[in-house]
């Protein structure tokens, strides 16, 4: 009997092209025994969006250090929304100034992950929004 | 099989991707609904075709998947992708990349991808695996792409769920011993040379000729006079007059789609081949009966386990460590409960 693994999307929307925060993440969450799909970089909402579904995610990472987030993350929550995947745990992180913290989590962003966040932080996160 | 079951198969069968995901997961985890589910699938399975990509890490085996999908949509096929990696054995986690690569099938409806990881035993993973082929099969999709890391086993148990294996090689990664210790050259129905455009590309199609012992005379050592004619006229790859198949070796260069599709009329060549001399039948009948087996022993097992009395299982162990007893008496022994 297998017991059911945490799968994880992690992609970077928009056109930064600087991966090593999302590499590191997804590196810290396979360590940490979940699945982890990687998408690479320059991805759009809707790619990201259709990948989540086919691989069924419980959790899709968005990592952006380009400054596009209020425009990216609405863009791809709406996108969940349409496929029925409102229970799909939204995370952001990278460079996000903390006056766009609370707007994106009124949108539906359940947790921003800024530089300095301990990858061990954002396990117990997952561990705990997954379970809960 | 519970109502919420039932819905998610009916939404499948309509071609929705959502329902499709859904299942596939259920399946994956075994969950208690996985049997039903598959039990409801199985009889809208058995026409797509299975292809197994498998290969070396490097031999750019997803690029190659990428491109050959294309190729199928080309030709308005349907196209279901199982990309597997491997579980760490340390964290039982999996980092699963493959998609980077096929960023090219994105948005379109056409394609479905899974990235699987290879979880706990690799006997898991060709049921797994198997079970998922069924799913995107009953989903309709006409060519299954299944892509494994050629390192052993797992690869030889996908290849027996396949219809077609197609081993990738590569220029410069390591010399053709390694190939043969690694043992995927006997399951290859078709080999692809890809990054043909990397120097040594020839030596490697040249190692995969002379380990089909067809390589020219004066390749493989063997001198001969000036002008004697060859001893043997060489045979053209693909069907034999003696009904065997000799498997094509394939140059690509999958990141320009270069003899891409070369190798996807191959493989279609192989399924006509396959059908035309009951190998198709053969095959499936041969994963039938392993599947059986696999299902049978399981549930022999639990069977047993849960008849014998508290702690028996671990005495007899305990026993056997102390050399009290040896395991084959200890499982004689143990076989006395059996229900």
């Amino acid at each position: 009997m297998t017991e059911r693994k945490i799968r994880v999307l992690i992609a970077k929307p928009g056109l930064d092209g600087h991966d090593r925060g999302a590499k590191v993440v997804a590196r810290a969450l396979r360590d940490a025994g979940m699945e982890v799909i990687y998408t690479g970089i320059r991805q759009t909402p809707e790619m990201i969006v259709e990948a989540a579904l086919q691989e069924d995610v419980d959790v899709v990472g968005l990592s952006i250090l380009s400054g596009a987030h209020m425009a990216l993350c609405p863009r791809i929550i709406e996108l969940l929304r349409r496929q029925g995947m409102d229970d799909v745990v939204v995370l952001v992180g990278g460079i996000i100034p903390d006056e766009d913290v609370e707007p994106l989590k009124q949108l539906g962003v359940k947790g921003v992950f800024g530089p300095g966040t301990s990858t061990g932080e954002i396990v117990e996160f997952i561990r705990q929004q997954v379970a809960g | 099989m519970d109502q919420s079951a039932d819905a998610l198969l009916t939404a499948l069968l309509a071609g929705n991707r959502r329902a499709l995901a859904r299942v596939i997961s259920l399946i994956e985890d075994d969950a208690a609904e996985a049997s039903a589910l598959l039990s409801a699938l199985y009889a809208h399975t058995g026409r797509a075709h299975v292809i197994g990509i498998t290969g070396a890490p490097g031999t750019g085996k997803s690029t190659l998947v990428n491109a050959l999908a294309r190729a199928y949509r080309a030709q308005g096929r349907t196209v279901g992708v199982i990309a597997v990696d491997p579980t760490s054995p340390f964290s039982g986690g999996a980092l699963l990349g493959d998609r980077v690569r096929m960023r090219d099938l994105a948005g379109d409806p056409g394609v479905f991808i899974r990235s699987m990881a290879t979880r706990g035993s690799l006997g898991g993973l060709a049921r797994a695996a198997g079970d998922v082929i069924s799913v995107l099969d009953a989903a309709g999709f006409e060519r299954i792409l299944v892509e494994t890391v050629g390192v052993g086993q797992a690869e030889v148990d996908i290849a027996s769920a396949a219809h077609t294996t197609v081993v990738v090689e590569a220029p410069g990664l390591g010399d053709e011993v390694q190939a043969i210790k690694a043992g995927v050259l006997e399951i290859a129905d078709i080999f692809a040379v890809n990054k043909a455009d990397r120097e040594g590309a020839d030596r490697t199609v040249l190692a995969l000729q002379m380990m089909q012992g067809l390589a020219p005379a004066a390749a493989t050592g063997h001198h001969r006079a000036t002008g004697a004619p060859m001893p043997h006229p060489q045979p053209q790859p693909g069907p034999q007059e003696d009904g065997s198949w000799l498997p094509p070796i394939q140059k690509t260069i999958a990141l320009r789609g270069d003899g891409v599709d070369a190798l996807r009329a191959w493989i279609e060549r192989h399924a006509v081949y396959l059908r035309a001399t009951g190998g198709w039948t053969r095959r499936e009948t041969f994963r039938a009966a392993t599947e059986i087996e696999r299902i049978l022993r399981d549930r022999l097992l639990a069977a047993l386990l849960a008849s014998l009395p508290a702690d028996c299982f671990a005495q007899t162990v305990a026993a056997v460590v102390r050399r009290e007893t040896d395991p084959y008496t200890a499982a004689t022994r143990l076989l006395t409960y059996a229900p």
